[in-house]
Parts: C-alpha cells; structure tokens; sequence
C-alpha cells in the first residue's frame, strides 16, 4: 500500500482509522452457478444486492445481481483464488492492494459521510452494504453498526478522500 | 436532487449514483448489410426527442453496475416508471390510469 495515511484527529464524536485489508477478492458470475460456487468457497453468497455473508472469517457483500465482493484472511487468499477453477464459470480477481478501507466510528459518523455521500445513509441497515458515490469517487460503505462503518475506496483515490473526512472529522470535533 | 429507483437494486437513489444512456428499445438491425444509407443513418443517428414521455435506458454505474429502462417526462423531469432492462415497452395509457 503506497498511498500516504496521516492521522486523524481524535475526538469522541468521530474516529476515523485506515483498516489493514487481509485478502479481498472480487467475484463475478451468473445466478446459475451460485450455488456450486457458494459450496466450494464454503460460504453463502448472498442473492440480494446490499446483503452481507459471513462465515468461517470469510465474508461476502453482493454488489450486483452477479457480483459479490469477498474478504477473507490472507492466510486463505490462495486457497480461495483456486476454490472455484473447474466446472464453474466465473471471474475471480484479487483486488487487495486496489483498495483502501477507512472504519468511521462515533456518533457522528453520519454526519461524517453526508459530507460526501448523497443517498440517505440512515436507511441503510446495520449488516448491510451498497456501492455508492463518495464527492465523486466510487466508494463501497458497509454499515458495520450503529454508528460504525467502513468506506473502501480505490487506492488512487484515497488521498482526496482521506484529506475530506479529515476535514470534516475536525469540524465535527470542534462542533462546526 | 432527482432520485431514481433502481430495478435491480429495488431502491430509489440519487442521480449521481446513476448514468444516462440514450433512448431505449432501439435494436440494432439484424442485417446490417441489406440497409439503405438512409436506414443505417436513422438507426445511428435519428431519435424521437418527444416533448413528454421519454422512453430511455439509464445505467446504475456507481452502484450495481445494471443498464435499466426509465420512462422520464422530459418537460417535468419526472420518472413515470422504471423497468429492467430486456422487458417490453408499458403501456403508458395504463400508466397515467395507475397514476390517477
């Protein structure tokens, strides 16, 4: 990871951290297959776009009506890159090191992601994710919790969004 | 800001998620090669620019990535309706009956 991650100010209304990725993965393929492929990955690939999985510390997030992004340990991304060859038809890339995740955290976390995002993240159910728009940049936001959610962004794009939240995190802070 | 309501994602969203794209419902001619110069111009180029009910496809790019079909009124900008992409043209006569 090369992009430059300074620190955020801390304040009791809204942390903000850079998450280490394990192994993330992106999958792509038709509804047909989606249960063979569920058994080989040993993990339920949701059919709603939005819904999460998770089982075994492996964890999927529908995209799309046939895509789903996969988080899993690193010590199984090799063991997940060959689970589905053979038999299924599928694109399987690993996208680790294309992304940068932030965890946004605190009671004002909402507050935080209405500087950028455009949709009512109030709706959005805890366990539940969406691909969305962050000031411009395609982001993918998981609410985590409550109050707690992580932003991934493509790497080259991290930068301008981390110097955002930083902003808006300390206005927030200082109660602007 | 206009929100739109994805087929796919069956939620109604904000435009920046979304992407226009064009009129719908125009196939591409089968045999490209049996066209007169004035048909192939009419396939690429003519569309219907109707002042009001506007049949268009609409891509949900920064979201669940699907081309979709949208019934927009171009005067209001309003969406009559949203339907997946692939499913025949509605009937708008049922439509304006189901509004009123």
């Amino acid at each position: 990871m090369t992009a430059q991650i300074h620190s955020f100010p801390r304040s009791t209304a809204v942390a903000v951290t850079v998450l280490p990725l394990e192994a993330r993965f992106s999958l792509r393929l038709r509804a047909a297959s989606r249960e063979a492929a569920e058994a080989a990955l040993g993990l339920p690939l949701p059919d709603r776009i939005g819904r999460t999985s998770e089982q075994g510390g492996r964890r999927a997030l529908c995209l799309g009506p046939d895509e789903w992004r996969l988080d899993v340990p690193a010590a199984e991304a090799a063991a997940v890159a060959g689970a589905l060859e053979g038999g299924i038809p599928h694109a399987l890339v690993e996208v680790t090191d294309r992304e940068v995740t932030f965890l946004i955290e605190g009671p004002g976390s909402l507050d935080l992601l209405a500087i950028g995002i455009a949709r009512d993240v109030r709706r959005l159910e805890v366990g539940r994710g969406a691909r969305t728009v962050f000031d411009g940049v395609q982001a993918v936001l998981v609410r985590e919790g409550e109050e707690r959610f992580t932003l991934a962004v493509w790497r080259s794009y991290a930068s301008h969004v981390e110097e955002l939240l930083r902003q808006g995190a300390r206005e927030i802070a200082l109660g602007l | 800001m206009l929100l739109i309501h994805c087929p796919y994602c069956d939620e109604t969203l904000p435009e920046p998620e979304f992407a226009y794209a064009g009129e719908a419902h125009i196939a591409r001619p089968a045999d490209p090669m049996a066209l007169s110069d004035e048909e192939w111009r009419d396939f690429l180029f003519i569309r219907s620019n109707p002042r009001g009910n506007h049949f268009e496809r609409w891509r949900h790019v920064n979201g669940c990535g699907r081309f979709f079909n949208a019934v927009r009124d171009t005067v209001s900008d309003k969406f009559a309706m949203t339907y997946r992409a692939g499913e025949p043209r509605p009937n708008l006569d049922a439509l304006k009956e189901a509004a009123e």
